[in-house]
Formats: C-alpha cells, sequence, structure tokens
C-alpha cells in the first residue's frame, strides 16, 4: 500500500513593504495552519518576510507552456502599446 | 505554475519521442532557457533530474545527522546556537530539494520511501563518522567547501526549480564554510591537544571528501546526457581540482599538513593530488562505510516513531475539512 | 585532570537570572535533541527555531548575570562550569523530551507562562530585563501557537495520539506548580518592581491550558500536588545526564577556547 501523501502547498512571501508577494517555494502540509507555520519556519528565518501567503498548489491555474505562441506572441507585434511607438516633439518636454 | 495535471496523461515510458520534440527541446536547452515543470521534456530528462534532485535531498536530511551528533557537546553557547541553525538550514535545503524534485510529478513521500528502502542513495560523506569537535569545524570547512563547488553551477542548471532552489541553498550555504573554517582557525590557534585534534580530523576527512565529487570522468556513466541537457556544467574532475587548488593555501593558512605526501602544485599552478582510492568508495556506496547502517537506521527510526504524528495531524485535518468548506462558500 | 566548577555570587538578582537563564538553556538544550529526528521535516525546522529561541533568551539572561555578578565570569563560564548542585531551572524543562506528546505538551505547559510572564516582566523596574522581555515575548507567543496547534491535534487526531497526549499530561502536571512558586530570595526583588510574582499569572495560565485541553478533548490531570527543588539546585537525576553531555568538552579541555 502506498504511503497517504500531504497536501503540497505553494509558498509566497511579501519581503518588503510595497513589494508584491514573490513565490519562493512548496511545502507539505495538513491543513492551512501548519503550512502558514512551516512557511515561516523554512522561508523566513534570515528576515525575508513581512507577510505570508499559502495555496494549495491543485488551487492554481496554469497556463499551459504549449499554448505559449496562443498566449503571448499576439502582445509582441501591438507595438502601438508602448510609449516609444509616439513621437513627441523635445519642445514639448517630459511626457 | 506546479499542477502536475497537465503531464499526467502522458505516459513517458509508453510514447513514442517523435525526433522533432526532442530537437525542440535540445533547442530550448542550447539557447539558456529554463525548462519548467509544465514544459515538454524527455523522459530521460525527466529520469535524470528525479534521481539527482532526490539524491540531494536525501543528502542533505541524512547530512543532518553526523552535525546533528554534536550539538548537545558544542562547546560554548555561541558555537552551540551556530550548529543547530547550520543543521537546520540542511533540514531546509532537503525540503527545497524535495520539493523541487516533485514537480517533476514523484511524491515526496515515493521519494523518502525509496530512501527508508535502500533504494537510493545519498551522498558518501555522511557515511563517515563524527568523532570529535575538529570533525564538525572539518565538515564545515571541507563538506560544505565541496558541496558549494558543486551547487554553484547547478544555481545556472537547465530546470527551473532546481536552480531556483540552488540559489536559495547557495545563499546559506556560505555562512556553513565560514562557520567551518572559524572553528579550525580557534583549534589551530589553541593548545596543542586542538591543534593535534584538528590535524587528526583532516587526516580522516580529506579523501572522503574528494570522493564526494564521484567517480573519475572516464568512469562515470551519467555525465553525457547531464552534460547535454546542462543539467551538469563541469566534470567532476574539473570540480575536484578546482576544490583542492581552493583548499590547499587554506589549509597552509591553518598551519594543517593535508594527508597527501605527493601533493606537488604544476607547471600551471595546480595541486596535483594521488591516486585515490575507488575501493573505498565503492564500499561505501555498497553500503559498507562506518556509518550506513547507524545512518539508515537513525531514519528509519524518525519515520515510523514519527508515523503516528503524521496521522494525528492528517485525521485533524480530515475532521475539520467539512466545516471549513462550509464556512468557505458563506 | 577535568576543569572544575567555578563558584558563583548568588545575590538577588543573579540568582534570579540564573534560574531564567537555566530554564532557558535546559528546554533550549531537550529540543534540540529532537534535531534530525522529528517525526516529520517540517518539525525539525520548528523545534529547531523554537531551541534557537530559546537558547538566545538564556545567552542573553547569562551575559546579564556575568554583568551583575562583576567577577569576571561569561555566558560560557556559566552555563559549563557550574554542578547540577548550582543549576536553578525548573524540574519541568530538565524532563526527557520521551514522545513528540510529552515534548509538545512540556511546550505547552512552559510557553503558556513564560509568554504571560515575560509579557508581565515588560514592565520591570529593570531596563535591562524589561528589554529582554519584550524580546523574549514575541519569541513565546509563537512558541504558544505553535504547541497550542500540536495540542489540538493530538488530542482531536487520533485515539492514539489522544491516549499519548492524555499520559504526558498525567506525567507532566505535577511539574507545573513551580513555575508560579515565589521563594524568600526573590521576594526583595518584587518588592522593588524588578520581578513579577508568578502566582498573579496562575490563573491567567490555568484558563488558557484548560481551554486548549478542553477544545483538544483532552482532560486535566487529577491531583494536585506539585513538585519543587529545582530552584534551589534539588533537581530530577535526568539532569545530571544532561550536564555530562553537555560540558563534557569544557570539563575535558579546561581553559581552552572553542
Amino acid at each position: 500500500m502506498a504511503t497517504p501523501t500531504t497536501p503540497l502547498w505553494e509558498v509566497f512571501i511579501r519581503s518588503r513593504n510595497g513589494l508584491a508577494h514573490k513565490h519562493c517555494g512548496s511545502l507539505h502540509a495538513c491543513d492551512a495552519t501548519m503550512a502558514l507555520q512551516a512557511a515561516r519556519d523554512i522561508f523566513t528565518r534570515r528576515g525575508e518576510g513581512l507577510s505570508i501567503w499559502v495555496v494549495p498548489s491543485n488551487a492554481i491555474t496554469a497556463s499551459d507552456p504549449s499554448e505559449k505562441g496562443m498566449m503571448f506572441e499576439p502582445a509582441e507585434s501591438k507595438i502601438y502599446r508602448h510609449p516609444t511607438f509616439y513621437e513627441i516633439p523635445e519642445e514639448v518636454g517630459h511626457m | 505554475m506546479y499542477t502536475q495535471a497537465l503531464n499526467a496523461s502522458e505516459s513517458d515510458e509508453r510514447q513514442v519521442e517523435d525526433a522533432v520534440r526532442n530537437a525542440a527541446f535540445q533547442a530550448r536547452i542550447d539557447d539558456e532557457e529554463r525548462i519548467e515543470p509544465n514544459d515538454w521534456m524527455p523522459a530521460g530528462y525527466r529520469k535524470t533530474l528525479t534521481r539527482q534532485i532526490s539524491q540531494h535531498a536525501h543528502s542533505e536530511i541524512v547530512g543532518m545527522l553526523p552535525e546533528g551528533n554534536w550539538i548537545t557537546r558544542a562547546p560554548s553557547l555561541r558555537r552551540k546556537a551556530a550548529l543547530l541553525a547550520k543543521v537546520q538550514d540542511e533540514c531546509g535545503h532537503g525540503l527545497y530539494l524535495y520539493a523541487a524534485a516533485e514537480t517533476l510529478g514523484t511524491s515526496r513521500e515515493e521519494l523518502v520511501d525509496a530512501m527508508l528502502a535502500g533504494k537510493a542513495k545519498y551522498s558518501s560523506i555522511f557515511n563517515y563518522p563524527t568523532l570529535t569537535w575538529a570533525d564538525i569545524g572539518t565538515i564545515g570547512w571541507l563538506v560544505d567547501g565541496a558541496a558549494i563547488m558543486n551547487q554553484i553551477p547547478l544555481c545556472r542548471c537547465s530546470y527551473g526549480p532546481y536552480a531556483r532552489a540552488m540559489i536559495r541553498v547557495c545563499k546559506e550555504e556560505s555562512f556553513h564554510q565560514r562557520q567551518g573554517f572559524e572553528i579550525m582557525l580557534t583549534l589551530c590557534r589553541g593548545s596543542e591537544e586542538q591543534k593535534a585534534m584538528a590535524q587528526d580530523a583532516l587526516e580522516r576527512w580529506w579523501w572522503p571528501v574528494l570522493m564526494m565529487f564521484g567517480p573519475p570522468d572516464k568512469v562515470s556513466q551519467h555525465g553525457d546526457v547531464s552534460t547535454k541537457w546542462k543539467i551538469k556544467r563541469f566534470s567532476n574532475d574539473e570540480l575536484r581540482q578546482k576544490f583542492v587548488d581552493a583548499t590547499v593555501p587554506q589549509a597552509k593558512f591553518l598551519g594543517l599538513t593535508i594527508p597527501d605526501p605527493a601533493l606537488r602544485q604544476d607547471a600551471d599552478g595546480h595541486w596535483r593530488y594521488s591516486e585515490i582510492d575507488w575501493d573505498e568508495f565503492k564500499q561505501v556506496l555498497a553500503g559498507n562505510g562506518p556509518c550506513n547502517r547507524d545512518r539508515m537506521a537513525a531514519r528509519r527510526k524518525a519515520h515510523d516513531e514519527g508515523a503516528w504524528v503524521r496521522e494525528a495531524a492528517a485525521a485533524f485535518a480530515e475532521k475539520r475539512k467539512p466545516r471549513h468548506a462550509a464556512q468557505a462558500a458563506e | 585532570m577535568a576543569a572544575p566548577s567555578i563558584k558563583v555570587s548568588e545575590t538577588p538578582l543573579v540568582l534570579y537570572l540564573l534560574r531564567r537563564a537555566d530554564d532557558a538553556l535546559i528546554l533550549g538544550h531537550r529540543l534540540s535533541e529532537w534535531c534530525g529526528h522529528a517525526p516529520m521535516l517540517e518539525e525539525d525546522m520548528a523545534l529547531a527555531n523554537i531551541g534557537l529561541d530559546l537558547l538566545g533568551q538564556a545567552r542573553e539572561l547569562y551575559t546579564y548575570a556575568a554583568r551583575v555578578e562583576g567577577k569576571g565570569n561569561d555566558e560560557d563560564k556559566l552555563a559549563y562550569l557550574r554542578d547540577v548542585r548550582q543549576y536553578r531551572n525548573l524540574l519541568l524543562v530538565e524532563q526527557p523530551n520521551g514522545d513528540f506528546a510529552h515534548t509538545m505538551v512540556r511546550q505547552f505547559f512552559y510557553s503558556v507562562f513564560a509568554d504571560l510572564y515575560w509579557r508581565a516582566m515588560m514592565k520591570s523596574s529593570d531596563a535591562t530585563l524589561a528589554a529582554i522581555a519584550a524580546r523574549s515575548e514575541k519569541e513565546s507567543a509563537y512558541h504558544v501557537r505553535h504547541s497550542s496547534e500540536w495540542m489540538l491535534r493530538l488530542g482531536d487526531g487520533t485515539a492514539q495520539s489522544h491516549a499519548r497526549a492524555q499520559t504526558a499530561i498525567e506525567d507532566l502536571w505535577a511539574f507545573t506548580g513551580e513555575m508560579f512558586a515565589l521563594d524568600q530570595a526573590e521576594r526583595a526583588l518584587v518588592d522593588a518592581g524588578i520581578a513579577i510574582d508568578p502566582a498573579a499569572i496562575r490563573p491567567q495560565w490555568l484558563m488558557t491550558i484548560s481551554n486548549i485541553i478542553g477544545q483538544a478533548t483532552l482532560a486535566r490531570a487529577k491531583g494536585d500536588w506539585m513538585q519543587q527543588g529545582g530552584r534551589i539546585g534539588h533537581h530530577s537525576e535526568h539532569l545530571g545526564h544532561l550536564l555530562s553531555e553537555l560540558q563534557s568538552l569544557q570539563r575535558t579541555f579546561p581553559g581552552a577556547r572553542w
């Protein structure tokens, strides 16, 4: 009989005020409380954390890597979304 | 992200890997692109990485034991705290690495079960005993030093989760080597007995540490694909030479003598060392090192005696589930 | 030739500090024994963290004690060169780890006390102690959270975990009274506002642990006989073995620097 598995969680940490939470790894825990405590013990021993999010791994929906072309390439040709596409005379000043 | 569902339907053994997919994969590797968990990858890549990453993880966990052996006897409160923090870091490294290995589709439980059943390997070095406090200094100085040599190139390994785990590990690892070297320095500047303790430890650990880098290049079986797939950036002998070249001056600084009478610097400045006893290495890998049985017994004991605790946590979580689901729905 | 024990000038404040430092060191040491052997890796991390917190508290308290004593001692001399009869820790903290339930119940009983204690001590008229208390309280708060969550999981987990937790409560109950005892030696410090009378926090302690024990479907221990003696060096047989291990290198190599 295979050993029962403990649920997997993804961990996101906000390291400084104003920054976004960043994914830093995953861990195993039976419930959210244990996951939060484990995340604190594993990922914030060197003062790396102000805020922790733990999310069950199976709650995450990911884009399919094989669809990279369809998902992301169309944006590459829409250069009019970038400020550098537009020419503003220097006399107008900074815009 | 790390959802394994996307690749779950593929049965890697049975599918016919067409040349086109393999070529595209190799092109990504050659382009220094990172491979992420749900990308297509050859079965061999997945298998080799699972083996390597999990072996690395097992090594970190088993590695807690020889050093953990001296926590209760650490000779000052400062050393006690540093050693406890170091061993805790090793545990953390094991956790990062198991998590990375899991993204390839094998659960942590399966990986650990394989190790406890004796089917998976861990680094040979941890099958040696820590007999004196000087061993603790030597492990930090040499074993962690060797590990750092290995791990820095791995930060650029082609597999994203492994590379990122290694970056985290390397950040933490440098305190480990410094802690060890500082212990050695203190001993070498201490009493005659302490100096002798340091010299004795070096003599017992030197050759096993050189063996950590693995068999000589002409013999190693995993080399070719690992290099092609940018899992391995340098060969065993290259890393071993780099390590010796870095360490010889350090030993000189400490006033210690490396137990290799034939050690000579060549015209290019490299330190040429004597032939390694590969029989000893083979024996240790086969389970006949001084501590193999003890290490496995300790890990099995922790696992077996901890079963009721893990079951309790799982049972509690199960009991609380329906209530949480109802609350979340409100 | 072994290093002999030092003699410490146990004036009231020094004695007070040694008691609290010894509590933290011995308990931290006990937790460090789990390293590499915990039921799961996440708990190896947690127990090491708690151990490091306690070790840190011990070091601060020893260092302050040595300063107050003013006889040239330091944290290491105090920790490594006093024998069993000179150690002043609670009997509770020197009890062996036993199984995970014993370790967690011991931690739970102690941490709930320590958190209340340090919070009250933040108002100490001794500025150094107040500062140590402020840092220690944050750490203890986390220890309370961690051990409470385990009390719930052990008590309300499986039949086996419940039985082990209940046994641990029965085994350790008689050591809890000592935490709240106040003797003549500390009375003057309490009157001066330097220390608090721990009896004052017992009602809150009792309420907190009863609450968690109840939620965990466990029962309080019967009987109210309380063991004591640790505060004056009358220890259980366990401490001698612990100190033999802890002090072995310093005793074997007199005067060596590590």
